[in-house]
């Protein structure tokens, strides 16, 4: 793993947790709703949970594929997989569709894995997986040639897709979790009227940007 | 898919708020609208816009109308197609617009969809949902009540799609408008329908019973109603698994239960319903639905009683008999901040306010006369003109200052109360803590309706009874 793509994986973290779809706006709403704070913040980690989960998929699927077939088509069909799903979110006006504000922290939790899946969180990582597969695994393999590539690889990639996931989510949870510690202590919810800037066309378009990266450095 | 679509808004719609508390600091209406019908159906109804701007030169005035495609709608209630529970946190879309009018004709069941964008004084039509995709695709008719909840546009419905019942909630997908299906997983025994609204934060629909067309679409059925035939139940439901769970009953001397308006705060779980007449001494009441342990329980807490007349000659044949004049409550509002509850009574003529602080004791705080089936009381602005028709439909703005009342029932209805004829008139009042009372300067009546009947108002950018919200 590059330096540029850990920076990469905790900036997309922050830009997750960022999206008050993602779960923070969720947090807080439970919190006022029982005018608790312990609500919000045991809300926090089911919030985090199931966005790793969503997140991890991906990145085990990626690597896993990256150690049977060639990185470079894992990149460029992931690009265009990447591209389709971007302009889908661009162009379609459809929204995530979930009813019901009394959640357990199960709950709370597979619909926060739901939200990051249908956002397609895990896909915007595709540059970092593919990159970050090849330059990790690249070492080992230059050094101990091609024949060390099946079993070590699929090890290495469950290693890699933790790492991954770790890395990212910790980084969105320390996000969402100082945003919603920040709105319900200080600013208040009216600030959402003022600042909530439409992220899911921004998210759009880094779905987009990913693909493109990916298929450019494919 | 055109350049404005892509290029729609980047910050929230700002006519959505997360908290009622921010609501009620909203800015005034500049525009209201109001259905009107024409009773004959020989003229298309129509939205009437009314400029409700004070510093305008046409305040109080029609500055609007958008005729419906086709004749004898019977406008009724209507709805916007996005509002502030767009914010809540489960499925978050603020960049919607509050932008389409969905009004559906109560006795065709088609329902039109207005837009308001190009022109707020004058919405265009942009689609009508004809009768047979509502029936076809939910199995219901005689669609009602319009609500921006979370998974798409909620509407009531009082038919069956070719039968007579039960009625219930259509689902319209919030941007195509389609018609989704049913809403109902499991109805429960509620056949008959009217009004629905829910405590959003918590996962629970209410709703309320009329009757089924047959019942109501010729006037009031005296046999029915005397035989306690209309609906006289609340139903509770779980909103998430589409469940019916608890109905409560009035009673079945409380005929016809209808609005419901429940807190807009949303830690809270009680509300008011209007309950039309009782048919053992020709009152009317309100009821508070709340919770008693895991379930609802509803009380009576405002009971309004029927008034002798001077003059028993001078009712219409269909309360005659009784020789008194019942109230008649049709319609109750409740404002932003929970704190005034507005009542009709469009058999007396008198607009009630109380004090509901304490939702369980409420306190009558002003009160005001217009038109009633004997009095025929004017409006200030008009003294020497006798009203006929009562205050009816009443929406309270979303500061709580501004009160505006129109003066028709239903068709049929009317014209069995009213029979010599129900008139055109809306009237607003100016509220304060201490204060309510007409604001002579908005008198918009007769010739100004086109001799169309005007019923339920929908103010620009919400009201009191548009918006739900997820945040305390």
């Amino acid at each position: 793993m590059t330096d540029g793509s850990l920076a990469a994986l905790v900036a997309l973290g922050a830009f997750h947790g960022l999206n008050p779809g993602m779960g923070w706006l969720f947090a807080v709403a439970r919190g006022l709703q029982e005018r608790s704070r312990a609500l919000l913040l045991r809300s926090l980690p089911a919030i985090a949970a199931g966005h790793a989960a969503s997140i991890w998929i991906v990145a085990v699927l990626v690597t896993l594929t990256r150690s049977v077939v060639a990185t470079r088509w894992v990149a460029v069909a992931g690009g265009i997989v990447l591209v389709g799903f971007g302009l889908w979110r661009l162009l379609s006006r459809r929204h995530f569709r979930w009813v019901g504000m009394r959640l357990s922290l199960w709950q709370l939790a597979g619909w926060s894995f739901l939200m990051s899946s249908v956002h397609g969180a895990g896909l915007m990582l595709l540059p970092v997986l593919t990159d970050g597969t090849r330059a990790a695994p690249a070492h080992t393999s230059l050094h101990t040639g091609h024949d060390h590539g099946l079993t070590a690889g699929a090890g290495s990639a469950i290693d890699t897709a933790l790492f991954v996931t770790a890395v990212h989510t910790l980084a969105m949870f320390a996000t969402a979790g100082l945003i919603a510690v920040l709105v319900y202590e200080v600013l208040g919810l009216s600030i959402l009227r003022r600042a909530w800037l439409d992220l899911d066309r921004v998210w759009a378009v880094a779905l987009l940007g990913a693909g493109a990266v990916t298929l450019a450095t494919a | 898919m055109r350049i404005s679509d892509l290029m729609a808004l980047w910050k929230p719609d700002p006519t959505f708020y997360p908290s009622p508390r921010d609501a009620a600091g909203a800015p005034a209406e500049k525009l209201a609208y109001v259905a009107a019908f024409d009773r004959s159906a020989r003229r298309p109804d129509a939205i009437a816009v009314l400029d409700t701007d004070p510093g305008s030169p046409d305040y109080g005035t029609v500055v609007g109308w958008t005729d419906m495609p086709g004749t004898g709608d019977e406008l009724h209630h209507f709805g916007w197609n996005a509002c502030s529970s767009a914010l809540c946190p489960y499925a978050p879309h603020p960049h919607v617009e509050r932008r389409y009018l969905i009004v559906p004709g109560l006795r065709s069941s088609n329902i039109h969809i207005l837009d308001t964008k190009p022109d707020p004084a004058s919405p265009k039509l942009v689609r009508t949902i004809e009768a047979a995709e509502l029936a076809d695709r939910a199995g219901y008719s005689r669609p009602h009540t319009v609500h921006c909840g979370p998974e798409g546009l909620y509407v009531t419905a009082l038919g069956g799609g070719s039968t007579e019942g039960p009625g219930g909630i259509a689902l319209l997908d919030h941007t195509s408008f389609d018609v989704l299906g049913r809403w109902e997983v499991d109805r429960g025994p509620q056949h008959f329908a009217y009004d629905a609204w829910w405590h959003i934060a918590h996962d629970v629909l209410v709703s309320s019973e009329w009757g089924t067309p047959l019942m109501i679409e010729d006037g009031v059925v005296a046999e029915l109603l005397l035989g306690r035939k209309y609906g006289h139940s609340l139903h509770f439901w779980d909103l998430r698994k589409r469940r019916h769970v608890q109905s409560v009953d009035l009673g079945d001397e409380h005929q016809m239960v209808l609005e419901l308006r429940p807190a807009h705060d949303p830690t809270k779980q009680y509300g008011f319903a209007g309950v039309v007449v009782n048919v053992e001494d020709l009152s009317a009441s309100v009821w508070l639905w709340h919770r008693d342990g895991d379930r609802f329980a509803a009380t009576k807490v405002i009971t309004i009683p029927a008034e002798a007349p001077a003059d028993p000659a001078a009712l219409p044949p269909v309360i005659e008999p009784f020789g008194a004049v019942p109230p008649l409550v049709t319609d109750i509002d409740l404002s932003v901040d929970d704190r005034w509850l507005y009542v009709s009574c469009w058999g007396t003529g008198e607009l009630k306010r109380y004090d509901v602080s304490d939702p369980f004791h409420p306190v009558e705080a002003g009160s005001v006369r217009i038109g009633g089936i004997v009095n025929r009381t004017p409006h200030p602005a008009a003294p020497d003109l006798p009203l006929a028709g009562g205050p009816q439909m009443v929406e309270v703005s979303r500061d709580g200052r501004r009160v505006y009342v129109t003066n028709s029932l239903y068709g049929a209805w009317d014209d069995q109360f009213y029979p010599d004829g129900v008139g055109a008139w809306m009237a607003k009042l100016d509220a304060a803590d201490d204060s309510f009372a007409f604001d002579e300067r908005f008198f918009p009546h007769g010739d100004a309706f086109r001799g169309l009947r005007p019923h339920q108002t929908r103010l620009q950018g919400g009201d009191a009874s548009s918006d739900s919200y997820c945040y305390p």
